[in-house]
């Protein structure tokens, strides 16, 4: 991170408002926020979704999308008004001046062009040097990237590369011209939380070396303590606060602020016993012909939690399917409560399959977007139970205080409903079969932070109330550490180790665990920096 | 309409002996399994054996008159190939050049008379098309013939005097299906998310379209012709019909009044065929044009 | 702007989200909204199905009815003149929209049934099952449905049975593979796996999960495989081998009456006989060919409708 000496402004964008149109009608998505950036200074835009935060990062080069309008508002580039130029002036800016990286790498390159005349185009377009030149400083850029085999990686084509490598081979795509500014619209969301640590550090050092000015959108906190020099708030298009990296992490001062960042601090505390509600052994499975998970046991003692961890392909979330019977073991048994069950879905008793629920990570699609809130949760009532007519809307009503909803919500379409509420639908229609067994795949992933909190402290009460077990599935360690009991650790669809939280969040460590954990970014600003010394030592 | 070639033939005062003498000699008193199958593999050695209708009773005594079948359809063949040809050679062209323009400036008053045009097209019958033509520029204003009656001899520059309405028909049925289809794969093209960032980073209007777009843009338009060929040729049929064009179509139409069975059977045969290999075509048009099965990991 | 966190609650969470329309409240917006095409599209409609249900009542003559004069011109008792055999032209037209309707529409809804269950269950069990019918509507497809059926009903006889039934089944592989391939993309959405999970038949999964949220594309799918079999049914009745006579058809009639273009130089009306059947085909096909364009704009429309 650069030091913050009397710099010049390069940016300065005054009382933005921006509306959008949908439904017939005109939403207001930025209602006066403003933005000031600094030469060679780094910007960290956070907030939930929903926050503008994505719209203000595009504004900031000019840009809106379609079904967007800008109302008011100026946008100062080196003392320009970005706002006011036309289509055909602002295109001499974009690519050359200001560069963008968009979130899904895979999607914004052509498929039909090689990477390296797609790296070099917007140069190579203003005729900032000879092609030959350009391609060279490419190679370059791809290794101070850490690009394997970065003389030949050009010439591949987009989906012969993987995504964290796309999302290398975009930034140095935004480098070459030696932009201004460069805007990074949430690039490593959709990361692996190891490709992740590689991809911000080549990122921080790029910026740092030529002394670029950039815009960072996110909405991960600890990614944004690594790479922003200043951090401004979002929230339903406003600005909550603004200040220095350090000061906002030590010293926040807004309500709103300081809840982002105390979700963070929930911890359980760890129980466990050796009455297993469930154990698996020496399980195999294959998709097809390709093995997916090798000789897994587990077990899950009965009332508590159990976190099973790991990342993209790591078989944490097969491990589910073959529980839950979708996915039939090749080897290996599965003993419920005692009782041997049967591989197959098909096979299992109404009452088996009532006693393990399963809650998946996308409340989007694990509804059906035509059936309201009380036949969701009704139809396993009647299913299992038997239960029909005003006894059914009863018990339906009663799950619904459960979750901390109400009655207005029968009628609902999940389409009506925001993230956190559909999840919890997704929880009572779990509760509804009255389980003995929830399986939590990834149910917090997708929301946003204080939603998560929310949700997780739900979860826990539920625990305690009803004695429910729970198998959480999960990629995040602070997740983890508010919600388990036990710990799983998960490689390519092997079992690392597993045991009592304190065990395994502490070292000793095997290798990948060790890497696991040390990759989950912090909320101290020198972690990364303190990370890459330790790896490259 | 029941009542075989045979009763046919030989009409009404047939005796029942003649008939089944005749039948014999055809085989069409054999099982028709085992003679379709005959059929077929003679087919394959090229021996479409011999219509039935050379056999009709003549004037005066002149020995077997039966005709190879093959020999009857391959001047047919000529002349549909000659009419699916030139009509795909103008609707080709004009309907790509309409679709793509169309979706450049998707909502314009162009592209919404563009569209609107393609579907008055597609919403008319070749019977329809056709006797317009007839109609007006061959019997109110006699500027084309209203028979095509093209045979051997005649001139290429004759031929496409008489063959322009049936070409004018065929072309505008058609290509009010290509012009939607393209104006659809393009839009499709436009909003995906390489395009906007192409345009985030300054490439102008004509580099969006011309370096960006069409690359990708080949293959489903490709698609989108021989899908189109397979249609024409099926639309041939009545076009032929109703100008009375001596093709492969009317051909066919006439052998089954005829109850011409050999002749039948190997029109539809040559119209089945040339339909699956254009399909399969564009199948294979659509495997080969993706990237990431020509240049695989 | 600050929000306790502690008195978070789920109740009151972010939603940019407009009430709900009642489903009476949106077709009302629809239709209020609905561009001259689509009306224009479904008067026209609804003017074809009168004429297809009441025509006994609305024609001035009968189907078959012979009269003396033959191709006799527009005027007095017959408003367009008699065909070729003296029957008069008008209440052929009137009594052709029954036949037509009604053998497509039959023909186009045994497809819809038999296709979409195919198609849902291919989609679901996705292994043998789904390889066997696919292949096998793969080949059937490859052959043009024209010329199919037009060889069949040459062997079998052109009856209206044969038409309904061939047309019927060829038809259903279109409905297959739209209908298998929306519900494939259901199919892998977590919703179906947690009705899987629950044990449920597959006749619950497939009417009460699955199909609801394909209905719009196979609506769309019926209109446009309908225009199409209206087309095939017309050409091969132009042809001599779809409908039959006595029985009225718009496209044999086409055909009957061609001869007097000819005579269009003497008398315009002559000429604009045997088009007017063809017209009133095209006329059909361009009013459904509207409906279903507004309709698709409205399906995809609405999605910002209840956001």
């Amino acid at each position: 991170m650069t030091s913050n000496n009397k710099k010049e402004l390069l940016l300065e964008m005054k009382n933005i408002h921006i509306d959008g149109f949908s439904d017939e009608r005109w939403h207001k998505i930025l209602k006066g926020v403003d933005l000031n950036l600094y030469r060679g200074e780094i910007l960290g835009l956070i907030g939930e979704s929903g926050a503008g935060k994505s719209t203000m990062g595009k504004a900031a080069m000019g840009y809106t999308q379609p079904g967007c309008k800008i109302i008011k508002g100026e946008i100062l580039f080196n003392g320009t008004d970005l706002a006011k130029l036309t289509e055909f002036e602002k295109r001499k800016i974009w690519g050359t001046k200001i560069s963008y990286v968009a979130q899904s790498a895979a999607a914004s390159f052509n498929p039909a062009h090689r990477l390296m005349d797609q790296t070099i185009s917007a140069a190579n377009r203003a005729k900032i040097n000879p092609t030959e030149v350009l391609r060279k400083d490419a190679v370059q850029l791809y290794e101070s990237l850490q690009l394997p085999d970065a003389e030949n990686i050009g010439e591949r084509y987009p989906h012969q590369v993987s995504g964290g490598q796309l999302q290398r081979i975009m930034t140095a795509m935004a480098m070459s011209p030696r932009p201004e500014l460069i805007i990074f619209d949430e690039p490593t969301t959709a990361l692996d939380v190891t490709t992740q640590v590689e991809v911000l550090s080549a990122m921080r050092s790029i910026v740092d070396k030529f002394n670029t000015a950039a815009i960072y959108i996110t909405h991960d906190l600890a990614v944004v303590a690594q790479m922003a020099d200043r951090i401004k708030v979002l929230r339903y298009g406003e600005e909550v606060e603004e200040s220095e990296t350090r000061e906002m992490l030590s010293n926040p001062k807004e309500e709103y602020t300081k809840s982002l960042w105390s979700v963070r601090s929930l911890i359980k505390p760890e129980e466990t016993n050796e009455d297993y509600m469930l154990s698996i052994k020496n399980i195999d499975a294959a998709y097809g012909s390709s093995k997916v998970l090798h000789n897994v046991s587990v077990n899950i003692p009965r009332g508590k939690t159990v976190a099973i961890v790991g990342e993209s392909g790591s078989g944490k979330s097969t491990t589910a399917r073959v529980i839950t019977g979708l996915l039939p073991q090749t080897k290996g048994e599965i003993i419920f409560d005692g009782k041997k069950l049967s591989p197959k879905l098909e096979q299992r008793s109404k009452e088996e399959l009532r006693r393990i629920q399963i809650i998946f990570q996308m409340p989007d699609t694990a509804m059906n977007p035509k059936q309201t809130v009380d036949e969701i949760i009704g139809r396993p009532i009647e299913f299992y139970h038997g239960v029909k007519g005003k006894e059914r809307e009863a018990k339906v009503i009663e799950l619904l205080k459960m979750i901390e909803l109400d009655e207005s919500f029968l009628d609902r379409l999940p389409s009506e409903l925001s993230g956190g509420q559909k999840q919890r639908i997704c929880i009572a229609r779990a509760l509804a079969a009255n389980p003995d067994l929830i399986i939590c795949d990834e149910v917090t992933s997708a929301l946003d932070q204080i939603v998560q909190e929310g949700i997780l402290k739900l979860l826990q009460k539920l625990q305690k109330d009803l004695g429910v077990t729970y198998i959480f599935i999960t990629h995040d360690i602070a997740t983890v550490k508010a919600i388990s009991d036990e710990i799983v650790v998960m490689y390519q669809g092997e079992v690392v180790e597993q045991g009592l939280k304190s065990k395994i969040l502490n070292p000793p460590h095997p290798d990948y665990t060790e890497l696991l954990l040390s990759s989950v970014p912090e909320m101290d600003p020198d972690w990364l920096t303190n990370l890459l010394n330790k790896r490259s030592s | 309409m029941p009542g075989d070639f045979a009763t046919e033939i030989l009409g009404q005062s047939a005796t029942k002996s003649s008939v089944e003498a005749l039948r014999s000699e055809l085989g069409l008193d054999k099982h028709p399994i085992p003679r379709y199958f005959e059929w077929l593999s003679n087919v394959f050695q090229g021996d479409f054996g011999s219509s039935f209708s050379g056999r009709s009773k003549v004037q005066g005594d002149q020995g077997d008159r039966s005709r190879l079948v093959v020999e009857l359809i391959i001047p047919r063949l000529k002349n549909t190939l000659f009419l699916t040809g030139v009509s795909a050679l103008v609707a080709i062209p004009l309907a790509l050049l309409l679709g793509i323009s169309a979706a450049l400036y998707r909502n314009s008053v162009y592209d919404r008379s563009a569209t609107g045009f393609s579907l008055v097209t597609v919403s008319s019958p070749e019977f329809f098309t056709g006797y317009i033509f007839i109609l007006l520029l061959a019997t109110l204003f006699p500027v084309f013939p209203t028979i095509a009656n093209v045979n051997e001899d005649t001139s290429l520059i004759d031929r496409f005097y008489l063959t322009a309405l049936p070409v004018f028909t065929l072309t505008l049925v058609t290509m009010g299906h290509m012009m939607r289809m393209t104006r659809s794969a393009i839009i499709n093209i436009l909003s995906s998310e390489y395009i906007e960032m192409a345009k985030l980073s300054g490439a102008t209007r004509y580099e969006v379209i011309v370096k960006h777009a069409l690359p990708n843009a080949w293959a489903p338009i490709a698609q989108v012709i021989t899908i189109n060929l397979a249609y024409m040729l099926i639309g041939s049929v009545v076009v032929e019909f109703v100008f009375n064009y001596q093709g492969i179509g009317r051909l066919m139409v006439g052998s089954v009044y005829n109850r011409d069975i050999p002749v039948v059977q190997a029109c539809a045969l040559i119209f089945a065929s040339t339909y699956v290999i254009l399909n399969l075509l564009a199948d294979l048009i659509g495997i080969i044009s993706n990237p990431r099965l020509l240049y695989p990991k | 702007m600050s929000e306790n966190t502690q008195s978070y609650s789920a109740k009151g969470e972010v939603s940019n989200i407009t009430k709900r329309r009642t489903r009476f409240e949106r077709i009302k917006i629809a239709f209020s909204k609905a561009p001259l095409s689509a009306w224009f599209g479904m008067i026209v409609l609804s003017i074809y199905l009168i004429a297809a249900f009441f025509a006994p009542f609305i024609a001035p003559h009968g189907e078959a009815e012979v009269f003396p004069v033959a191709y006799a011109p527009w005027g007095g008792e017959h408003l367009l003149g008699t065909d070729q055999i003296g029957r008069d032209i008008l209440s052929r037209l009137i009594f052709a929209s029954r036949n037509t309707l009604g053998i497509c529409f039959l023909a186009c809804t045994i497809a819809l049934f038999i296709g979409t269950i195919f198609g849902i269950i291919a989609a679901i069990d996705r292994s043998y099952i789904d390889q066997i019918l696919s292949r096998s509507i793969d080949t059937l497809m490859a052959i043009p449905v024209m010329i199919f059926t037009f060889i069949l009903l040459s062997v079998f006889g052109p009856s209206n049975l044969n038409l309904i039934l061939i047309l019927g089944v060829l038809e259903s592989t279109r409905f297959f593979r739209i209908s298998r391939s929306v519900a494939v993309g259901q199919v892998v959405l977590e919703y179906v796996e947690v009705a899987k999970l629950r044990g449920e038949k597959l006749s619950y999964i497939i009417f009460r999960e699955i199909l609801p949220n394909i209905a719009s594309p196979l609506i769309v799918e019926f209109g446009v495989r309908f225009i199409f079999i209206i087309f095939t049914v017309s050409s091969l009745s132009f042809l001599g081998l779809g409908i039959q006579p006595p029985a009225a058809d718009w496209a044999a009639m086409v055909r009957e009456n061609a001869i007097l273009i000819q005579y269009a130089q003497y008398d315009i009306t002559a000429g604009l006989t045997p088009l007017i059947p063809a017209a009133i085909i095209a006329l059909l096909a361009l009013a459904i060919n509207f409906v279903i364009d507004w309709y698709l704009y409205i399906t995809s429309g609405l999605k910002d409708d209840i956001k």
